[in-house]
């Protein structure tokens, strides 16, 4: 029998997660532009992985596969978690961060809608602390480096981690923006010498990699004209990234870099507008987004900042997902006809 | 935020008010609102159901066999909230029995059925002006002639009139209309705005409110037009068409008042603790038929559209089967179950047959094509765009997961029972959950649970009050016992001093001082008897005492669940 009501709006789970992918492509053909085909190789490695995990794991757990198989959320977590790691990582890495953040982070907390971190992050996370030498491998932008590698050279190197002869990787790879200036920040060097001498640095921050971050702008401001996401998230995280570090960056530029580096560095854009924005895993109210970005923004400032790794985005993400059922509690709006009155 | 309305003419620019959320489906109501309405032709037989409106049902009040006459109460209203059913037309009472009328359980409830004569002949009937009719025996014509609010809710309309409470400001008139397919609101309002408005006059009056605001959704035009006309020729001052965005529900009691008035009425709230009233506008045409000429409501107005080929708005007489309706609007043979009202809040009838009631405002013939069976449902994916349009600013994910866990305290923390049954979530979910039937059980469940421990509440209390009374009345007896006892004591003791000095020295202590003596003797005795008075209430403990007063204040209370409005009748 029907219920009413009878007419429903035509959108679907697999809709939103359609448009999340199709909002990651400008990213990804600039990732393309600048290191080379690499990271198509990791996406097709971490989709093909992701849908072989969730299909298992609906099997396990005696779920209809179609529906599931279909929704699109196991191959937006495997886009995500591919365009974490580093492009010339060895094929067997994005394979075991996209089983871990598959099986362990989405199913065995009930699967879809129900689990409490960020599946891409768990498994980020899982393989920078278990692989971190592997996680450094960051491909050298076109033109930066004296030689770069042709497409059948990296899917050669990804497969069987074979290098051209008197190729090193040394030559290939270098370390990201935030990590050379973290390791120069601790050899006491000013922040304005770090960057003049980093070959790297670009406009805002590292060549390449902040037109990347330009990418996933493009792509964020398509989410929010299509509705797809508001703006609390996104635009509170940048401004909270933003105001720290312009207030540390002003109270001792010889120390502490300056915001523009920060927001386009690293993995604030993705995560801005794709990582915080997963509705399963921030908080659901209004109120409770501001105060989930604003954390958010200050944890990844801190860990860049003080912690020990070079970024912080993954690492505040999660903590601040522990966060959301509380945050959720606490910040209840008042319901219609409730307002202007006391609880 | 306030969008400026159109004024009336008079200079001054009405402020509108927005509600929260809102949804926006395709409205489908041009293809029953290009025709006139249709008066419908005496139909085979009328089923008619004694429950037609919110409360008790009606008593029916005819026999089998009898005769009725067209407009003749065939059901009176039992108890306060109920009103009057009336035969639709004259014939004769064929039935009176359990059939399945028009309210999705499909459980069957006492109707009557008549098979017209053909005559259509009325009962006596005479209106009086409204104007030299006292406001009690107004609200007396209305019940008496079944008025009840034909917007959806069928309540009494005599109920929603008493002015004496609180000062009403505003009588705002519903003919927003937001339901998609639904156009009958719109129809009556282009053909009998004049009767519409003298209706409104009416409630008014009864209301003694000061304005008269009339809600219109802006995509009806010439029911807008119709309106302003009306009140201009009727020269209704403090009376004004206000066109009002369409968005759904804004249709709804709480949504049109928001938007005129800018008031929000809370959830256990009544409007007219605000200031405000709100009728339908069919109901007030009714108002005005059953006032100004005796008419009882007989008939309403029913938009019969979806699956069918001439999707069309009829004036059906109430009890007319919906089969009947259905083939004057040429149903087609796909069609596949019908519903009765909106798309969004409608619900399946559960037979073709059912008469038509005063609450059946729209029937759409469905089919797969027009409504297509939901895709499966996938677990909720907090997205919050149900929370976006909930109209009662809700946070209907929590909700749903409270329901679900049947989490029933927390569901009822999160504001469960201001949720409207509106559909908008529903409509948006992208997981396709069907969220308004989880709300719907646990109102259920919470409600079940309410009675439940009522009921053992009240057992409860039987049996304390049984012990108490069993306590006391042992009490009671023992105290007449130590009383018989102790005055016994008390004569015996005077008897003996009477006879000791009787006894003692006759002659020494002489008659004077001897009488005096049993007399001060008598004295005393009667003291002790009055100091052991015969005991009841005044000899319990401070602590007994407290036991009854909170007994006492607990039965108080239960009489008033049990009668909740004992107190206002008795005002």
């Amino acid at each position: 029998m029907l219920t009413p009501p009878f007419i429903t709006k035509p959108t679907s789970v697999s809709q939103i997660m359609l448009h999340v992918m199709l909002a990651l492509i400008p990213a990804i053909a600039l990732y393309v532009w600048f290191y080379g085909p690499a990271i198509l190789i990791s996406l097709t490695l971490a989709s093909v992985s992701a849908l072989a995990t969730e299909a298992l794991m609906l099997k396990l757990r005696n779920r209809p596969l179609a529906p599931f198989l279909k929704d699109n959320s196991a191959l937006l977590t495997a886009w995500l978690l591919a365009l974490s790691i580093p492009p010339l990582a060895p094929w067997w890495l994005v394979v075991v961060g996209t089983i871990f953040a598959i099986s362990i982070s989405k199913h065995l907390y009930g699967g879809l809608g129900n689990n409490p971190f960020n599946p891409a992050m768990i498994g980020y996370a899982a393989l920078i602390i278990s692989f971190p030498v592997h996680m450094t491998h960051w491909l050298t932008p076109h033109g930066l480096g004296e030689i770069s590698l042709t497409f059948s050279d990296q899917i050669n190197y990804i497969f069987s981690g074979l290098l051209p002869p008197n190729i090193t990787l040394d030559a290939i790879t270098m370390a990201t923006p935030l990590d050379t200036l973290k390791t120069q920040l601790h050899l006491d060097h000013p922040v304005k010498e770090i960057l003049a001498t980093m070959p790297i640095h670009g406009r805002l921050a590292g060549q390449g990699s902040e037109m990347v971050a330009l990418g996933f702008l493009l792509g964020g401001i398509y989410l929010l004209w299509a509705r797809i996401i508001t703006w609390h998230l996104p635009l509170v995280y940048l401004g909270t990234l933003f105001g720290i570090a312009e207030v540390f960056h002003l109270a001792d530029p010889q120390h502490f870099v300056g915001p523009l580096f920060h927001l386009f560095s690293g993995a604030a854009m993705i995560g801005a507008f794709f990582i915080l924005t997963d509705p399963v895993t921030s908080p659901t109210t209004h109120k409770g987004k501001i105060i989930f970005a604003v954390g958010a923004g200050l944890l990844t400032f801190l860990i860049r900042t003080f912690g020990g790794f070079p970024d912080g985005m993954a690492f505040a993400t999660l903590l601040m997902n522990l966060c959301v059922p509380l945050i959720d509690a606490y910040s209840q709006p008042k319901v219609f006809g409730q307002k202007g009155k006391s609880k | 935020m306030a969008i400026p309305g159109l004024s009336n003419g008079g200079g001054e620019v009405r402020t509108l008010h927005q509600f929260h959320g809102g949804v926006h489906p395709l409205i489908n109501k041009t293809q029953s609102n290009g025709t006139p309405i249709m008066v419908v032709k005496l139909p085979s037989k009328l089923v008619i159901a004694m429950n037609q409106h919110a409360g008790n049902s009606a008593k029916p009040c005819v026999e089998v066999g009898q005769r009725v006459l067209k407009g003749q109460a065939i059901g009176l209203p039992e108890g306060r909230v109920s009103s009057a059913v009336h035969a639709s037309t004259s014939g004769t009472v064929t039935a009176i029995d359990h059939q399945v009328v028009a309210h999705p359980s499909g459980l069957p409830d006492i109707c009557v059925t008549i098979v017209p004569d053909g005559l259509d002949e009325w009962a006596e009937r005479d209106g009086v002006d409204y104007q030299t009719t006292s406001h009690s025996e107004l609200r007396h014509i209305l019940r008496k002639a079944g008025v009840v609010g034909l917007g959806g809710a069928v309540y009494p309309s005599d109920m929603k009139l008493d002015a004496h409470k609180h000062k009403i400001k505003t009588l705002v008139l519903n003919g927003a209309e937001c339901e998609p397919y639904i156009t009958c609101d719109d129809l009556l309002m282009r053909e009998r705005a004049l009767e519409i408005l003298r209706g409104a006059e009416i409630l008014r009056e009864l209301l003694q409110a000061e304005e008269v605001l009339i809600g219109i959704e802006d995509n009806k035009p010439e029911a807008i037009a119709a309106m302003r006309a009306a009140v201009a020729a009727e020269q209704h001052v403090a009376m004004e068409v206000i066109a009002v965005p369409t968005v759904y529900p804004g249709g709804g009691a709480k949504q049109l008042i928001r938007v005129l008035t800018g008031i929000e009425v809370a959830a256990g709230v009544r409007s007219t603790e605000l200031g405000v009233q709100c009728f339908n506008v069919a109901t007030a045409y009714c108002a005005y038929r059953a006032i100004a000429h005796g008419e009882p409501l007989l008939s309403r107005i029913v938009t019969v559209t979806g699956n069918v080929e001439r999707p069309q708005n009829f004036e059906v007489l109430i009890g007319t089967p919906v089969n009947e309706l259905m083939a004057l609007a040429g149903n087609k043979s796909d069609t596949k179950g019908l519903i009765m009202g909106g798309p969004m809040m409608g619900v399946d009838l559960p037979d073709e047959t059912v008469g038509v009631t005063k609450a059946m405002n729209c029937v759409i013939a469905s089919s797969p094509a027009l409504f297509p069976p939901p895709a499966p449902a996938l677990p909720c994916i907090r997205c919050t765009r149900c929370a976006d349009v909930c109209p009662a600013e809700l946070q209907p994910q929590d909700l749903f997961w409270f329901a679900k866990a049947k989490n029933f305290g927390k569901a009822q923390e999160f504001h469960l029972f201001d949720c409207i049954e509106c559909g908008a979530c529903a409509y948006v979910c992208p997981s396709n959950i069907p969220l308004v039937q989880y709300y719907r059980f646990a109102k259920n469940e919470i409600w079940d649970r309410e009675n439940e421990t009522k009921a053992a509440e009240l057992a409860r209390e039987r049996h304390e009050y049984r012990q108490f009374r069993i306590e006391r009345e042992k009490q009671e007896k023992a105290d007449r016992l130590a009383q018989k006892e102790k005055a016994a004591m008390a004569a015996k003791q005077v008897a003996a001093e009477v006879s000791a000095m009787t006894a003692g020295n006759p002659e020494a202590s002489g008659d004077d001082t001897l009488q005096l003596r049993i007399d001060a003797a008598v004295e005393r005795a009667k003291q002790q008897a009055a100091e052991i008075k015969p005991a009841n209430t005044e000899q319990l403990t401070a602590a007994q005492q407290a036991d009854i007063a909170e007994i006492e204040a607990r039965r108080a209370k239960i009489r008033e669940l049990a009668h909740p409005d004992a107190k206002e009748r008795d005002e």
